[in-house]
């Protein structure tokens, strides 16, 4: 009797794993079917580095929007990667332990927050900020750096102190006993140490900030444009699918499923380098 | 070490509750609430859609209607095949699609906005059509303070944005750099704070926040899109897939009565010309 209880139970875990495999497996299956044939009409290099966009004419190019991706991510990494970094080593090393129990929630509270509620606020403080004090719209490229910035601190802090907290202990206590400064020693030996666990947290946060939709929406003004600035409109992988499938049908359906495509292949990409660099760690 | 096979029984049930409770739901996400019709279609014509059906299931009690959005074209195509009963366009039919039966319920006029604080009240067309091909990217080019114009435009495939292009840029394309926004709302709001920026919106949904400007000296009011000297105007159609019955019926001739033509009066809309009642 028990054992039929335990098998079952394994059976019934069982089951329950696998579909959420085979919901990862539908919804790729589904994605590329619907936005495959799309771009094999228009041709790989005319979707993936045409300028014009313009579903109504059958222009599908969608390179000012992976250009509009890869500026927004780049400046969330330069505004948020730096600050992300000090403050995993200060929660790591400098922060007493009340301190920590209290930023440690705060940071996971942070990543808690809808992300429609980090658009609004951008939309109503940083918005306006940049438009009365810097020019432009506004709705630009800095404004969407800025919200996401604050979005991926969460996974890199919390990712980056794991690793650090993870040396192990003698590397430290060595340091520390060849006469080494505590800041020497988190400068040349810490860090440098954790390499391997930063530089992954800092791909998933680039993974988090290029996959974020409802946010940037908001706040990036979405003109399908090469930006001539960071204070100028853009729209990204995204944005393009969010804000234009509640009218797409047909050829500009499909082509939004190929944006889907493109944006899916980049994730795996980083994905799978965040992988290989943290198992390339433990093999060593 | 008792407490932890308790905790590792609660999560089994948890997992198992959770899993039933999943299966469970399944069955009852493909069927159609009760008997109800489906009215699909644009979003600029869905909210007073919505206003109507809320009206008519107050004198109604016992009808059902589910109002949803989706866009013009994907409303014409729903009431081709009978997806909904009722689709919803915010344009004129097209081609193929003039052989589905519709009717013209209000007419909506569009009117090109920008910040109260704005000093130009007026434009001609031809500025509006530079202004939006990026010909003109400077108020001071039109008779405004020096500084560069904020070009909004709504997205691809928006119904408000096809009535703009045919009315307004005619063969001209709408300038890729100017800031898209999905919908009225957002362009009203993102007018409303922007003294540089311009756009255009349904003129049911001007309000004290956005100025809405003169094209070629004729102001944008209900009056002057009614006589024809306004005439940046587009019909709210309801389609369907062949002459209503039903409820479907019961709700376009409620929509055509005179209290369902003094609720969209009463929202901003304009009362279709006679005889376009098809």
């Amino acid at each position: 009797m028990k054992n039929m209880k335990e098998k079952l139970s394994g059976r019934i875990f069982l089951a329950v794993a696998l579909s959420t495999l085979s919901a990862l497996a539908v919804i790729t299956v589904f994605i590329f079917i619907k936005g495959l044939p799309i771009i094999g009409k228009v041709g790989v290099l005319d979707f993936v580095f045409g300028m014009k966009w313009a579903p109504s004419e059958g222009a599908f190019g969608i390179f000012p929007m992976i250009v509009g991706s890869v500026a927004v991510t780049l400046g969330a990494v330069i505004i948020g990667v730096p600050v992300a970094l000090c403050c995993s080593v200060f929660l790591a090393e400098f922060a007493p332990v009340w301190m920590r129990n209290l930023f440690r929630p705060a940071i996971q509270l942070l990543a808690g927050i809808p992300s429609v509620v980090y658009g609004f606020w951008g939309v109503i403080f940083i918005v306006p900020f940049i438009r009365d004090y810097l020019g432009g719209p506004g709705l630009s490229i800095l404004a969407g750096s800025v919200i996401l910035a604050i979005m991926i601190l969460p996974t890199i802090i919390s990712i980056s102190e794991v690793s650090i907290l993870a040396l192990p202990r003698y590397y430290k206590e060595g340091a520390l006993a060849l006469g080494l400064t505590h800041w020497q020693t988190i400068r040349s030996l810490l860090v440098p140490a954790a390499k391997s666990g930063i530089v992954a947290a800092v791909i998933l946060g680039i993974g988090r900030a290029i996959g974020e939709t409802m946010a940037v929406i908001m706040v990036l003004g979405n003109a399908v444009a090469l930006p001539e600035s960071i204070l100028d409109p853009v729209r990204t992988l995204t944005t393009n699918i969010g804000i234009e499938m509640g009218y797409a049908s047909g050829e500009h359906q499909e082509a939004l499923f190929a944006t889907g495509v493109v944006l899916f292949i980049i994730i795996m990409i980083l994905n799978a380098t965040a992988q290989y660099i943290v198992r390339r760690k433990r093999a060593r | 070490m008792k407490r932890n096979v308790l905790m590792e029984r609660i999560k089994i049930a948890a997992v198992a509750a959770v899993f039933a409770a999943s299966m469970a739901a399944l069955p009852g996400c493909g069927g159609r609430a009760q008997a109800g019709i489906i009215v699909a279609g644009s979003t600029s014509v869905q909210p007073y859609a919505e206003v109507l059906a809320e009206e008519f299931m107050l004198e109604h009690p016992g009808e059902r209607i589910d109002i949803q959005g989706g866009g013009s074209a994907a409303g014409i195509t729903a009431a081709q095949t009978g997806t909904a009963d009722i689709g919803m366009s915010s344009r004129e039919l097209k081609g193929s699609e003039k052989e589905l039966w519709y009717v013209e319920i209000a007419k909506d006029g569009l009117a090109v906005v920008v910040n109260p604080a704005n000093p130009v009240d007026g434009l001609t067309l031809d500025q509006v059509r530079g202004i939006y091909s990026k010909e003109i990217t400077d108020w001071s080019e039109v008779g405004g303070k020096k500084s560069p114009i904020h070009v909004i435009t709504r997205e691809e495939g928006s119904g408000t944005r096809g009535a703009f292009s045919d009315l307004v840029m005619q063969k001209t394309g709408i300038t890729p750099k100017a800031i898209v926004q999905d919908s009225n709302g957002a362009v009203r709001q993102l007018v409303s704070d922007d003294p540089n920026a311009i756009g255009y919106i349904s003129l049911g949904l001007v309000n004290e926040k956005v100025k809405a400007l003169r094209l070629d000296g004729v102001a944008a009011t209900r009056e002057n899109v009614m006589n024809g000297c306004y005439n940046l105007s587009r019909p709210f159609l309801f389609v369907t897939q062949r002459e209503p019955s039903g409820a479907a019926k019961r709700f376009i001739d409620f929509t055509l009565s005179a209290a369902g033509q003094k609720i969209l009066s009463g929202e901003g809309l304009i009362p279709p010309a006679e005889g376009d009642v098809k």
